[in-house]
C-alpha cells in the first residue's frame, strides 16, 4: 500500500523545512502536524511537488475554534491526500483571534476556494491571497461568525426553556 | 462626419445579457442560482450563489448527543441517506475503537449498494429528462420506489432513513426483507437494461451529451472531484478499495472509468456502477454470515425494549443513551465513505464530552460543484442544464 511512512514524512519536512512542524502526533492511525500559520503555503507547495509525497488532493479544509488557547484560538485543519501512496495527512494551523490572517491555497488547491470561504463565513478567518473572500453560506448582512463557540445555537433570550441539562 | 459604424457594432457585440438561473428553477433540480453572462446562446462566465437552504448542522451536531447526528446526515444527501447515515455509525466505531460483527458489515453493504443504486437511478434519470427524454424516468422510479420499500421495512423509513445505530443496525434482515432484496434483484435488471437501451446508445442522447461539460483528470483532481464525476475523467479512485471500510475488501467488484469526463461518461460511470453494485448485493446477500446483528456497544446501542422494561441494567443503559450521558473517548478521527455523489467524510474532534466539540462533514458536491462555471464556459445553455444535472449536485449536501 504506502510506499512512505508518517515518520519519513516529517523526516522530510523536517530536512527541508526545518522548523515548520511544532510538533506531530498520529491520532487513528492519521499523522497530524501542526505548523506554523506562516509556512501554509510553502509546507502545501512542497509536499506537492516533492517526487516520493505528491500530496495533490485536497480533501478537505475547515475552521476549528479553540477559546482557551492563548494566541491560537482559531484553527484551520487541512486534510491532504497522496493518491499515490494512499496515506492522508492532517495538517493544523493556529492564528489568534484578535487577527485571524492566514495564507490562501487556493492558488494551489482550486477545491479550497470554496472552503476558504466557508471558513471565513463560520470563523472569520481571512486568507490573504484569496480571489473571492466572501461569505457563501450565510447571508453577507451577517456581522458575527457563526460557528465560533461564544455563538449560541438558539436566542439565548428565550426564557421558556431551560437546556442546561442538554449539550454544552 | 466620421464613420464608426464598425466600432459600434463590436461594442454592441460586448453587450451580454445577463440571466439568472435559478435558485427555484426547474431545470436546476435544487435551490442554488447561477448568475449566467450569456453572449447570445453562449456562456460567457457563469457566478454561484449557493446556502439557501443551509441548516448550520455543523452548528447543531456540537450540541447534540451523537446518535441524534445521524438524523442530520440523512439531510445532507437525501438520494442516498443510507450511506451517510452508515457513514456516521462508522466513523462513531471508529472512535468507539468498536468492530461490529461481519453480520453488521455484509447488511451494511447490502444497504449502501441499494442506496447507491437509488442515487445513481436519480441522476441517470434526471439526465434523461434534461434532454428531453421522460420515459426512462417513469421505468425506473418505480424501481427505486421498490428500494425504497426495502427500507422501509428493514427501519421503518423511506427517505430520511435514520437507518442502522452506533454499533450495528437495529434489528435483523425479516424474511420479507430478503424477500424484497431477491425481488429487487430478480426484476431490476430487466428494468434497467431497458432503460439502458433507451439511452445508452441513442444517438439524440449521445449528441446532447458526449463533449458537453467536460473536464480534465489534471484539474478534476485540482477542484478536488471525487466519486463518479472523478472516474469519468479516468481516475479510479474509489474509497471503496483505497480505504476499505465494512468489509468491502471481501467483494468482488470493478471500479468503472471513463475517459474524457464529459456529461456522457459521467452517465456511463453511473450506469456501470449500478450494474457493480446489484453484484456486490448479490454477493452479499449469497454469503450473508450468520451470528448477531449489532455489537456489544451498550452506552450507544440501544437495549431491546422487553429488556428495558424487565431489566434494571437495560433500563439504566436505556436512560443513559437517552439522555446522552455516555463517555466517548478523546481524539480527533476522520472517516470517509463512498457516498453516491463522491467521498462524503466526517471530520470529528472529541474532547471527550457529551456532543461533537467540533463535527464537519466533507461535503462532495460543495466541493466540487465550484468547477461548474469552469466547465461550462462557452457551452450553450441547454448543454449546461445537462452538465449540471450530470454532476449530481444535491442541494441538501451543498448547503449542510
Amino acid at each position: 500500500m504506502a510506499n512512505i511512512t508518517n515518520e519519513e514524512i516529517i523526516q522530510h519536512i523536517q530536512t527541508d523545512l526545518p522548523g515548520c512542524i511544532l510538533s506531530a502526533e498520529e491520532s487513528f492511525g492519521m499523522c497530524t502536524i501542526e505548523i506554523p500559520a506562516n509556512q501554509v503555503k510553502n509546507l502545501f507547495q512542497f509536499l506537492y511537488a516533492h517526487p516520493q509525497m505528491e500530496f495533490q488532493f485536497l480533501t478537505d479544509l475547515c475552521g476549528i475554534h479553540y477559546p482557551n488557547q492563548v494566541d491560537k484560538e482559531l484553527g484551520v485543519v487541512y486534510h491532504i491526500h497522496s493518491l499515490v501512496n494512499n496515506l492522508r495527512l492532517r495538517i493544523k494551523a493556529f492564528v489568534p483571534k484578535a487577527n485571524p490572517q492566514i495564507e490562501s491555497v487556493s492558488s494551489i488547491f482550486k477545491s479550497a476556494n470554496w472552503q476558504e470561504r466557508e471558513t471565513f463565513d463560520f470563523y472569520g478567518i481571512v486568507f490573504t491571497g484569496h480571489p473571492n473572500l466572501k461569505r457563501i453560506l450565510n447571508v453577507d448582512e451577517m456581522t458575527y461568525y457563526p460557528l465560533r463557540k461564544e455563538y449560541p445555537l438558539e436566542d439565548q433570550h428565550r426564557t421558556d426553556k431551560n437546556d442546561s441539562y442538554f449539550g454544552r | 462626419m466620421e464613420n464608426n459604424l464598425n466600432n459600434t457594432f463590436e461594442e454592441q457585440s460586448k453587450n451580454y445579457t445577463t440571466l439568472n438561473l435559478g435558485p427555484t428553477h426547474p431545470a436546476t433540480h435544487g435551490i442554488f442560482q447561477n448568475i449566467l453572462t450569456m453572449d447570445g446562446e453562449i456562456i460567457v462566465d457563469s457566478e454561484q450563489t449557493v446556502g439557501y437552504i443551509h441548516r448550520a448542522f455543523e452548528k447543531i451536531a456540537e450540541h447534540r448527543p451523537f446518535y441524534q447526528v445521524t438524523p442530520l446526515t440523512d439531510r445532507l444527501n437525501y438520494c442516498s441517506s443510507p450511506i451517510n447515515n452508515m457513514g456516521w455509525h462508522m466513523t462513531m466505531e471508529k472512535l468507539l475503537g468498536v468492530t461490529v460483527p461481519k453480520r453488521v458489515d455484509y447488511m451494511r453493504v447490502i444497504v449502501m449498494e441499494l442506496a447507491r443504486i437509488a442515487d445513481h437511478l436519480v441522476c441517470n434519470s434526471v439526465i434523461g429528462v434534461d434532454t428531453g427524454a421522460l420515459t426512462g424516468f417513469t421505468y425506473v422510479f418505480q424501481w427505486r420506489e421498490k428500494i425504497y420499500d426495502i427500507y422501509e421495512e428493514i427501519c421503518g423509513a423511506r427517505l430520511t432513513t435514520n437507518i442502522g445505530r452506533i454499533g450495528g443496525m437495529e434489528r435483523d434482515f425479516s424474511k420479507e426483507v430478503i424477500a424484497k432484496i431477491e425481488d429487487f434483484l430478480a426484476g431490476f435488471p430487466k428494468v434497467f437494461n431497458e432503460f439502458c437501451s433507451l439511452l445508452e446508445r441513442n444517438r439524440i442522447f449521445m449528441d446532447r451529451t458526449i463533449g458537453t461539460g467536460p473536464i480534465t483528470a489534471e484539474k478534476a483532481l485540482n477542484y478536488g472531484f471525487t466519486g463518479p464525476n472523478l472516474r469519468a475523467t479516468g481516475v479510479d479512485y474509489d474509497v471503496r478499495v483505497m480505504n476499505p471500510y465494512a468489509s468491502y475488501s471481501d467483494f468482488d467488484f470493478n471500479i468503472p472509468v471513463g475517459v474524457n469526463g464529459d456529461t456522457y461518461d459521467r452517465f456511463m460511470v453511473r450506469q456501470e456502477e449500478i450494474r457493480e453494485s446489484l453484484k456486490i448485493i448479490r454477493q452479499a446477500l449469497n454469503n450473508l454470515p450468520a451470528g448477531k446483528y449489532f455489537a456489544e456497544v451498550p452506552s450507544f446501542y440501544l437495549p431491546p425494549k422487553e429488556e428495558v422494561y424487565n431489566n434494571m441494567e437495560a433500563l439504566i443503559w436505556h436512560f443513559k443513551i437517552v439522555m446522552g450521558e455516555a463517555d466517548v473517548p478523546v481524539g480527533e478521527i476522520y472517516h470517509s465513505v463512498e457516498g453516491g455523489n463522491g467521498e462524503l467524510g466526517y471530520y470529528l474532534v472529541s474532547d471527550g464530552g457529551r456532543a461533537a466539540y467540533r463535527l464537519h462533514f466533507r461535503r462532495p458536491c460543495f466541493i466540487y460543484y465550484q468547477a461548474f462555471p469552469e466547465m461550462v464556459k462557452g457551452s450553450t445553455l441547454s448543454d449546461a442544464i445537462v452538465a449540471m444535472s450530470s454532476m449530481n449536485v444535491i442541494a441538501g449536501e451543498l448547503d449542510a
